[in-house]
């Protein structure tokens, strides 16, 4: 008996527009409660709402992303249900005919390309913000209502935690590549719904799909969807006849619970909005659309390994984001060599950039500064070791590599005579490796090596060393 | 001045206005004295704000004065209907669920009628959320027809309507779902048009159904009706249905003369239920316009009557979505009563808060919306309207205008239709098929009955065409004396 999990993805990503989906209002974080709203987002009486069309353009650049067939005909309808934080109580939404549908995107699961399936993908209007103060009262803030978010509904086709979170990364980075939306989960920009059950691959039985909420984070997606599968497993294994349901995560447990449905039935009289006209996409606004199309990250990825002969491994890191991914080619272009100049960015830079939680975006340096530096390596006018520490007090201090190099002296030593001497006091300091090189363990030289770069505090070019050292033992 | 102010036309008014013969405060008073006069039996009016007329009137005035060049129809009295967002004024759409609230914005065509430096006298009374054909569903107290006062003005527009007829306003702004312009008009004796859906904006009217809702024009005459229409219409980037289509001079439609004009006399709404006098009076209407050189003959569209079932599906549920805002949170009536959470605020407030016919028309709308009968009710009337459109498109193949009764009967009494709704919702049979087709539709008075009660037209032409609806009313209103008939009062 074979029982798989059966994992299909909702998304709701906020859209990066300077207005809310129907009226002017600013769509920005942080305000205080209630000054970013209108008659309009507030659902007075008489108010119209009028589509943003810039949200229209990022649904359709993201649907193109994911490899979906934009629909030329698109309507908006309306979703009727009672809430608070919805003003006139029904949300703008698209129900019959979303602007893209049947497309795909592909993920990386244990060296294996799957192909996920996107359902559809379509635009509708955020609702207000609740706040329990706890007693007899509730608070709402409408700022958010009426900011543009896009429904991505992925097919049922993940299997477990892995492949869901894997869906998520590559989902996210592409969102943020094509500059549609912020994707962050802890700030509610990226939310995501799984819906999980299980089914034995050779009876078909199954169980109840449950939907599962209060994830607020890729791990908790990871983990809780692992959870329910393992436990929908034993359900179905006792045959256990089970409902569809909502359930709540609980991160601090690990489990799962039913959520109070406080919700009426789920009907929703979904019904085409008469205050709105039909969307027609034609082919110039498509045609548009695509011409502003930023690169994708597979696109991106398949540039950087074909323009300057990087591996998979590589492009794939410095691919990590668009400003990553942009920084390196700055780099490569100042210094010259894109192969040292990927090896500087996965190696010092991102150390740094880690240590100080700064993101590439916040990168103190300008890549022509650190070609400066690499430069300098390369003409051993410091060493490797020394261009490091040097490197790290630039990060720290934006002051270029010539400057502090000859402010304390860190120039690789070039007289001969110098180099000479540390290695002859090297060898007559340590007569063990000194034997043991000599009886054969070649690999002892590097000891000395280290020795001799330990006393010139790293700027005696360790080749030049190792080659000095060669020499004298050999004799 | 051998005629008072309050009795002439706004054309009329204007050339006085112009000529500084009459100041536009002078004006405003005399109406507002109308008004005091004879509201407290007409009741026309839920709300009259004299000191911002005044204040109004006074600054045309200034304006006037110190030589600036103004809109034609500056300093005319207006009166507008209580669903229409009039910043700064209650707004109450006859409902006790916003029988305080205060819009902080201008409709769209508010907006533009102040920019004209038209006199806003005040709100005038209408059914519940424009949800009647007698003004009696008002959640205050019922309108009466200053032609008889024990008669219904008609609905949903009664109250601007009578203002008018009892020369409380000499201009005046209704809204048009199903026939709430036209039939008022019909039955107070007065010119009501309904232009094309999309021409005018809808932003700020408060919704009821919203593919069906257009704001018009209430008026003395079609010169009128004209020029308020020229201030009202126009793409507006606030309504995404409104037109972007242009906005002719309308008062260059209004030519005499109808030579080789082709009219369509509908055949189907001159069936059963029209009253033998009504029947009698439209029918002599159009021989004057034929008399006139029209070419008079009849057509069927053969649907017309599903109108009726159609529009009682699709309106309800389209204000059952429009009408789910009102919900005590953030404006408007909130009950007082204790609640244990939101669904007992929102049950509560809304008890409380609509009258009997709203909740009716609520509760039709939800269910026909509803998960299992989506397809048989609203999906199914919006089919039956494709068929009332498409009639309407073939018999404008052959004819330029259609004719009608704009109501089957005359003016009814107060109170007689309160129990039986069929026969109340009946009286818009003829005008509700022009909502579901979009196209444009004008009563003007043709008639009275034996017992002196006014007759109406009814007009339609093709989508965006007011300019022949607008010529064929004008020829036919300068051919007879029916628009210059006022009730005794």
């Amino acid at each position: 008996m074979a029982i798989e999990g059966v994992v299909g993805i909702e998304v709701h990503a906020q859209l990066l527009t300077k207005s809310k989906m129907f009226c002017s209002c600013p769509n920005t974080v942080g305000a205080p409660p209630n000054t970013q709203v209108c008659p309009i987002c507030t659902g007075m009486p008489g108010v119209l709402p009028v589509p943003n069309r810039r949200a229209v353009e990022l649904v359709i650049r993201t649907g193109v992303a994911l490899n979906c067939k934009i629909a030329d005909y698109s309507i908006f309808a309306r979703k009727n249900y009672f809430y608070p934080d919805l003003p006139k109580n029904y949300q703008i939404s698209q129900y019959e005919i979303p602007l893209c549908r049947d497309g795909y995107i592909e993920i990386e699961v244990n060296g294996e390309t799957r192909r996920i399936g996107i359902r559809r993908v379509h635009l509708e209007e955020d609702t207000g913000k609740s706040f329990h103060t706890g007693g007899s009262e509730s608070r709402i803030d409408f700022n958010r209502c009426g900011v543009p978010l896009m429904e991505i509904v992925s097919e049922p086709d993940m299997r477990n935690g892995e492949e869901a979170r894997e869906y998520l990364h590559a989902l996210r980075q592409i969102l943020r590549y094509i500059g549609v939306s912020t994707g962050n989960m802890e700030e509610g920009s990226f939310r995501c719904e799984p819906n999980v059950n299980v089914r034995d691959t050779e009876t078909g039985r199954a169980t109840a799909i449950v939907e599962l909420k209060n994830l607020n984070s890729f791990r908790s997606v990871y983990q809780s969807i692992n959870y329910e599968i393992e436990r929908q497993k034993k359900l179905l294994l006792a045959g256990v006849q089970t409902q569809r349901e909502t359930r709540r995560w609980h991160e601090g447990e690990g489990t799962t619970s039913p959520m109070r449905s406080k919700e009426e039935a789920h009907d929703y009289r979904y019904f085409p909005e008469p205050d709105l006209v039909p969307l027609v996409v034609d082919e110039k606004w498509l045609e548009e659309i695509l011409a502003d199309m930023p690169e994708l990250p597979r696109q991106k990825r398949e540039r950087l390994m074909a323009q300057y002969g990087l591996s998979a491994y590589d492009a794939g890191v410095l691919c990590q984001s668009v400003e990553f991914a942009d920084y390196f080619e700055a780099l490569a272009a100042e210094y010259g060599d894109p192969k040292g100049a990927s090896n500087w960015m996965q190696g010092e830079v991102s150390r740094l950039l880690n240590e100080t939680g700064k993101n590439i975006t916040e990168m103190p340096l300008q890549p022509k500064q650190v070609a400066e530096l690499l430069k300098m390596i390369d003409s051993r006018k410091i060493t490797r070791p020394v261009a490091k520490e040097v490197f790290e007090e630039m990060f720290h201090t934006g002051r270029s590599a010539g400057e502090i190099v000859a402010e304390r002296g860190l120039q690789t030593i070039s007289d001969q005579s110098e180099l000479e001497r540390m290695v002859e006091e090297a060898i007559a300091n340590n007569p063990k490796a000194v034997e043991e090189y000599r009886g054969g363990k070649q690999g002892s030289i590097n000891f000395l090596v280290g020795q001799v770069m330990k006393a010139s505090r790293g700027k005696a070019d360790p080749r030049t060393v190792k080659e000095l050292l060669a020499q004298k033992l050999s004799s | 001045m051998l005629v008072e102010p309050y009795e002439l036309t706004a054309h009329e008014v204007c050339q006085l206005l112009q000529r500084k013969e009459l100041s536009a405060r002078e004006l405003c008073d005399a109406v507002l004295e109308r008004i005091e006069q004879l509201d407290g039996d007409i009741r026309a009016y839920l709300t009259v704000t004299p000191d911002e007329a005044r204040e109004q009137a006074r600054r045309v005035d200034e304006r006037r004065a110190a030589g600036e060049e103004l809109h034609p129809l500056a300093g005319v009295p207006l009166a507008i209907k209580d669903n229409m967002c009039t910043r700064g004024v209650k707004t109450t759409c006859a409902s006790k669920i916003l029988a305080n609230f205060v819009p902080p914005f201008d409709a769209t065509v508010v907006a533009r009628a102040r920019e004209a430096g038209l006199v806003f006298l005040g709100k005038t009374n209408l059914d519940e959320f424009a949800m009647g054909s007698s003004t009696e569903n008002s959640g205050f107290f019922p309108t009466h027809n200053p032609w008889d006062k024990e008669r219904v003005p008609g609905g949903s527009s009664g109250g601007s309507a009578a203002a008018i007829a009892a020369q409380e306003a000499i201009l005046a702004l209704g809204s048009d779902t199903g026939g709430s312009i036209r039939q008022p008009a019909s039955f107070c004796g007065v010119v009501g048009l309904k232009p094309t859906y999309g021409r005018v904006s809808r932003y700020g009217l408060v919704a009821f159904a919203s593919s069906l809702d257009q704001i018009g024009p209430l008026t003395k005459d079609v010169r009128d009706a004209a020029l308020l229409l020229n201030v009202i219409s126009g793409k507006d980037p606030l309504d995404a249905t409104s037109a972007e289509v242009d906005v002719p001079d309308f008062t260059e439609s209004l030519i005499d003369d109808v030579n080789g004009v082709r009219i369509g006399v509908v055949r189907e709404l001159f069936a059963e239920g029209v009253q033998d006098e009504v029947r009698d009076a439209v029918r002599a209407a159009i021989d004057v316009l034929a008399d006139a050189g029209a070419q008079c003959e009849e057509v069927s569209l053969p649907h017309a009557l599903y109108g009726l079932p159609c529009y009682y599906l699709i309106a309800p549920s389209e204000a059952s979505s429009n009408l789910a805002r009102f919900d005590g949170v953030r404006y408007g009536h909130r009950t007082q009563e204790r609640v244990a959470d939101h669904i007992e605020l929102y049950q509560k407030t809304r008890r409380e808060g609509f009258g009997a016919e709203v909740k009716r028309r609520i509760l039709i709308g939800t269910y026909a919306l509803s998960a299992g009968y989506y397809d048989a009710y609203y999906l199914k009337a919006l089919k039956v309207r494709t068929l009332i459109k498409r009639d309407f498109e073939k018999a404008f193949e052959r004819f330029d205008v259609l004719a009608a009764p704009t109501s089957p009967t005359v003016a009814f009494k107060l109170g007689e239709r309160l129990a039986d709704h069929l026969a109340m919702k009946m009286s818009d049979v003829c005008t509700i098929p022009v909502n579901l087709a979009g196209i444009p539709g004008i009563s003007v008075p043709c008639g009275l009955s034996r017992e002196g009660l006014p007759i109406g037209l009814q007009l339609m032409s093709k989508l965006f065409d007011e300019q022949t609806l607008l010529r064929v009313a004008y020829t036919y209103e300068q051919a007879t004396e029916w628009h210059l008939r006022r009730p005794e009062l």
